[in-house]
């Protein structure tokens, strides 16, 4: 069957298997690799994308549901050479080792900042915990996170952002 | 880029190569653009898929493949009998024992590989196994280790010649059993315990997965596997596939997570080499997680009984027994001449009398492996032990486990100890890194609280353990594996511009070896770290060695980058002479530059010398030219590193629901080349000892059925079970690592199970009489210990 999605902005068409899971779909767009997946039961999170700006799991998701519907993920958070907030503060606060549950950690962070400007750490914790990081701990992605949110809250007072990766 | 804005460069006009130096690597994965197995497409590939075994034992009568076979986009389905006629049918263990790549006369178990399915796409191919039939006459399983060797207990092995029981390996012995007795015969006190370290999983958030890609018209082998020893594995496949070790290059690009699991071969890879062999196209397997969970390298698995003693008030002898539990092949992950791994390590971080270890190994119809699970080979399971039956003893004896754990120390002007089972512990304070955690926790103050609420009903428990590691294998003259000593190379290449690159044979699964090891040549060399490139993950591309694991990265190819940066900084000293005209003796070396003494603003930078090295002017005498060296490091012992955890738990009187309020960890692991990537690697490595000591665990009913085969059952700790850990530090240097670090990766997983598990017991001893409990502290089992029936995890 044929199904047309946008994918960061852009059109994607392609004929697919009816049962062909999303994030099947996203990594079979060339150069869209970011989005991962790390388990069969909807549990780890790894593929964690934004489906008209709410998180969602896209191993979860067939692709044939998201007809019409707009997907973003980790590749489009950098924009015009600049990086989102998330992606500064998971470097800056040293919250990503291995990388693998990265991709989903951001876009799970983006979703929350986007809706909750200034979360607790408490608030943070709920809303990563649908997700596994075998590496970090957690404590170093809580802190990533605040610090977007300290940034972004000081890029809007027009202090603007640094780019330094 | 790394950023530096972060490092003490204040005064230092040449940049320092140690200090909180933000990741490398991060450039990457922060957009997406890592490359793991799984990304990887190459032209005219095909994917496997393995059908497993639904048995834990059971004969195979017949298996029928050709509807499988009909399927239009199945290319073959490779069986036993297909390997066997490539002479691939079984493959070596890392512990000298043979696998079966694709069960023939028996499945050993559940999950064991049956059939490889090779098709144009993944769905094809998991479709097509649904299409192999395969005929099983079940067999009573071995489950539990304990009746393995019953004499009514079937023989899982009957493919040995001559093994007519369930032995995997014989008894083997350390420390000393006379000495150990006398010290038991003159104890005051004497605890016993049985212990039990439950099976369980590294599970890397990226599961294994391998591409083979055989070249037929030019005899090589192109293989893209995330493992932790590339080099190893290459002389492996050698071995097995009888290829050319020159003609097969293996790249690990990116891997997401190793924690021991990316160790060793899996049937699954040879499979794949097969495949490609025959089809002469590439073939990419990347197992699901229910394999991964299932059927690759599990962790621990110990049956252990102990007793330990006491006399004026100090720990005085141990004795242990332990049956472990192999699986259906024994492909536990030692150094050759230890068949239980450093498990003898047991008698921990005190001075003690005697001590006398015995560990066999059976086989069960459970899955192989017994790989480290971010653990330097048994060392996890010897500290759970032993800082358990201190607590045990302490309890005995009624006094505080940090007061018996003082007492008994290894004092610091004992170093180097030799442990009554024959280690060397190279250094260390251990009252004083006790100390740092107590006033951390604020121990006095926990005690009183937790007498208040105790008062009020409520459980609060604290829990310590104090452990000493050995790791860094290892010294050539006692440690191999597979007849391979366990050293590792490194190459640096200093351009004619001054920038650098070392190739290592260490492999990163997410330890930030790109920054750190350019921070070593930084720290050697005095150039920017930014001017430094870490190779590695390509066969071709770097020099032998045997990867990462037993956090060996930093004491052997960290000091082997040390020394081969040292080795450069020589040649540059001679060359620098050359071009000031004076005698190599007469310079002195300030960061990034040889300067004449007595004359300080005569000098060369190292770009400068590195300029001149590839240059047509005058080199010293006899001088080929070039700023390059070459290593391979023998370290003369392991590094010891060692820390004081203290674990803060509450339990819910009405569920047995245990949380992790605080976590305190004072960590000496000698010098810190990156403070952060340490703290990381101290986080993970907590979160994964919650995981162990509460929630991880892979049980069997007793058919031989895993009953933790995904995510669904086998739960990893989310950022709702960790706490905010608080951590510490002393600095006790090695004095034999030419940096004086010592490997850190795995102390926090080695040294947090047992401070939880005995804030559990501490919680709940005066109240409900608790005096043991074994992992995975779930609230079911919490529940039945309150009520009097604690049950073994199996
Ligand atoms: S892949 Fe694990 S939740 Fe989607
Ligand atoms: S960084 Fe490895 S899983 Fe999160």
């Amino acid at each position: 069957m044929d199904v047309s999605i946008v994918v960061n902005g852009k059109q994607v068409t392609r004929d697919i298997e009816p049962r062909q899971l999303l994030v099947h779909f996203i990594r079979e767009t060339p150069g869209l690799t970011g989005t991962h997946w790390g388990c069969d039961t909807s549990n780890c999170g790894a593929c964690v994308v934004l489906m008209d700006g709410a998180p969602v799991k896209s191993c979860t998701i067939l692709a044939a549901m998201c007809e019409g519907h707009e997907i973003r993920t980790v590749e489009s958070l950098e924009r015009d050479g600049r990086l989102d907030p998330v992606q500064q503060g998971f470097h800056e606060r040293h919250a990503l080792q291995c990388g693998f549950c990265t991709p989903g950690m951001l876009m799970t962070a983006r979703a929350l900042l986007d809706e909750n400007p200034d979360p607790t750490d408490e608030e943070i914790r709920i809303a990563i915990s649908g997700a596994i990081c075998r590496c970090t701990g957690y404590k170093n992605i809580v802190s990533a996170v605040r610090w977007a949110a300290e940034h972004e809250a000081a890029a809007k007072h027009g202090d603007g952002l640094r780019q330094e990766v | 880029m790394a950023t530096t804005e972060n490092l003490p460069t204040a005064e230092a006009e040449r940049p320092i190569g140690f200090g909180r130096l933000k990741r490398k690597e991060d450039a990457r994965f922060i957009r997406g653009q890592g490359t793991y197995l799984d990304d990887i497409r190459l032209p005219g590939m095909v994917h496997g898929a393995m059908l497993r075994s639904p048995y834990a034992h059971a004969r195979i009568l017949s298996i029928d493949t050709s509807r499988a076979l009909a399927h239009p986009n199945v290319a073959a389905v490779i069986t036993a009998k297909d390997l066997e006629t490539l002479g691939l049918a079984w493959m070596p263990t890392i512990s000298y024992d043979t696998q079966a790549v694709l069960a023939g006369d028996k499945v050993r178990f559940q999950g064991q590989e049956v059939a490889f399915v090779i098709a144009t796409d993944e769905y094809s191919a998991n479709d097509a196994l649904q299409l192999i039939e395969v005929d099983y006459e079940p067999l009573p399983a071995v489950v539990n280790a304990r009746k393995a060797l019953d004499p009514d207990a079937p023989v899982i092995r009957d493919d040995k010649a001559g093994q007519r029981d369930n032995l995997a390996s014989p008894l083997w012995e350390a420390g000393d059993k006379e000495s150990t007795d006398r010290a038991f015969a003159e104890a005051d006190t004497v605890v016993t315990r049985d212990i039990i370290y439950p099976r369980c999983h590294p599970a890397p958030l990226e599961t294994c997965g391998i591409i083979a890609d055989f070249n037929p018209a030019t005899g090589q082998l192109d293989i893209y596997n995330g493992n932790q020893a590339p080099h190893a594995h290459r002389t492996v496949y050698a071995h097995v596939a009888g290829l050319a070790e020159h003609m097969i290059r293996i790249r690990c690009q990116d891997i997401g997570g190793g924690f021991g699991n990316k160790v060793p071969v899996y049937p699954g890879y040879v499979c794949a080499i097969a495949g490609s062999i025959v089809a002469g196209v590439p073939v990419k397997w990347v197992e699901n997680r229910t394999e991964n969970l299932t059927s690759t390298g599990f962790a621990r698995d110990y049956v252990m009984r102990s007793e330990m003693c006491a006399k004026d008030g100090r720990i005085t002898g141990l004795r242990v027994n332990v049956i472990a539990d192999h699986g259906a092949f024994d492909s536990t992950a030692q150094p050759t001449k230890f068949p239980a791994g450093f498990f003898h390590i047991v008698c921990g971080s005190y001075d003690l009398q005697a001590s006398h270890v015995q560990v066999k190994a059976v086989y069960t119809n459970k899955a192989p492996g017994g790989v480290a699970y971010r653990c330097s080979f048994r060392i996890t399971e010897a500290v759970y032990l032993v800082e358990r039956m201190v607590d045990a003893l302490a309890l005995e004896m009624k006094v505080d486990p940090i007061e018996l754990r003082l007492r008994s120390f290894i004092a610091p002007a004992q170093f180097p100890y030799e442990t009554t089972t024959g280690w060397t512990y190279d250094s260390g304070n251990y009252a004083a890194t006790m100390q740092v955690a107590m006033d951390l926790a604020g121990y006095n103050e926990l005690r009183r609280e937790q007498a208040e609420k105790r008062a009020r009903g409520e459980l609060m428990g604290i829990g310590v353990s104090f452990f000493t590691e050995g790791v860094g294998a290892g010294p050539r003259k006692h440690m191999d594996i597979l007849g391979l000593s366990m050293n590792d190379g490194a190459d640096l290449r200093v351009h004619p511009s001054g920038k650098a690159v070392v190739s290592i044979s260490a492999q990163t699964q997410g330890q930030g070896h790109e920054t750190t090891f350019a921070q070593i040549v930084a720290e050697e060399l005095g150039i920017p770290p930014e001017d430094v490139e870490v190779r590695h993950g390509d066969t071709d591309r770097s020099p032998y060695g045997l990867g990462t694991y037993g956090s060996r990265s930093t004491p052997v190819s960290g000091a082997a980058v040390a020394v081969v940066s040292r080795k450069v900084r020589d040649k540059a000293r001679q060359i620098a002479a050359t071009m000031l005209e004076t005698r190599p003796e007469d310079l002195a070396w300030e960061k990034g530059r040889w300067y004449v003494k007595g004359d300080p603003e005569k000098g060369a930078l190292i770009e400068e010398i590195a300029a001149r090295a590839y240059s047509g002017e005058e080199l010293p005498e006899g001088f080929e030219g070039g700023l390059d060296a070459q290593v391979i490091y023998d370290p003369p012992n392991l590094t010891y590193p060692y820390g004081a955890y203290i674990a803060v738990v509450d339990v819910d009187p009405d569920t047995g629901h245990v949380k992790v309020r605080r976590f305190i960890a004072v960590d000496d692991c000698g010098v810190r080349i990156n403070p952060m990537i340490v703290d990381g690697q101290i986080h993970g490595g907590l979160a994964e000892g919650i995981g162990i000591a509460l929630m991880e665990l892979l049980s069997f009913d007793e058919e031989g059925n895993c009953l933790n085969s995904s995510f669904m059952d086998y739960l990893i700790p989310t950022a709702l079970e960790c706490p905010d850990f608080e951590l510490g530090e002393t600095v006790t240097p090695c004095p034999h690592h030419p940096l004086g670090a010592k490997g850190v990766g795995e102390s926090p997983n080695v040294g947090s199970p047992p401070a939880i598990v005995n804030a559990v017991i501490d919680a709940l001893h005066e109240t409900h009489g608790v005096e043991h409990i074994d992992m995975p502290c779930t609230p079911a089992r919490v529940w039945a210990a309150m009520q009097g029936r604690p049950e073994p995890p199996q």
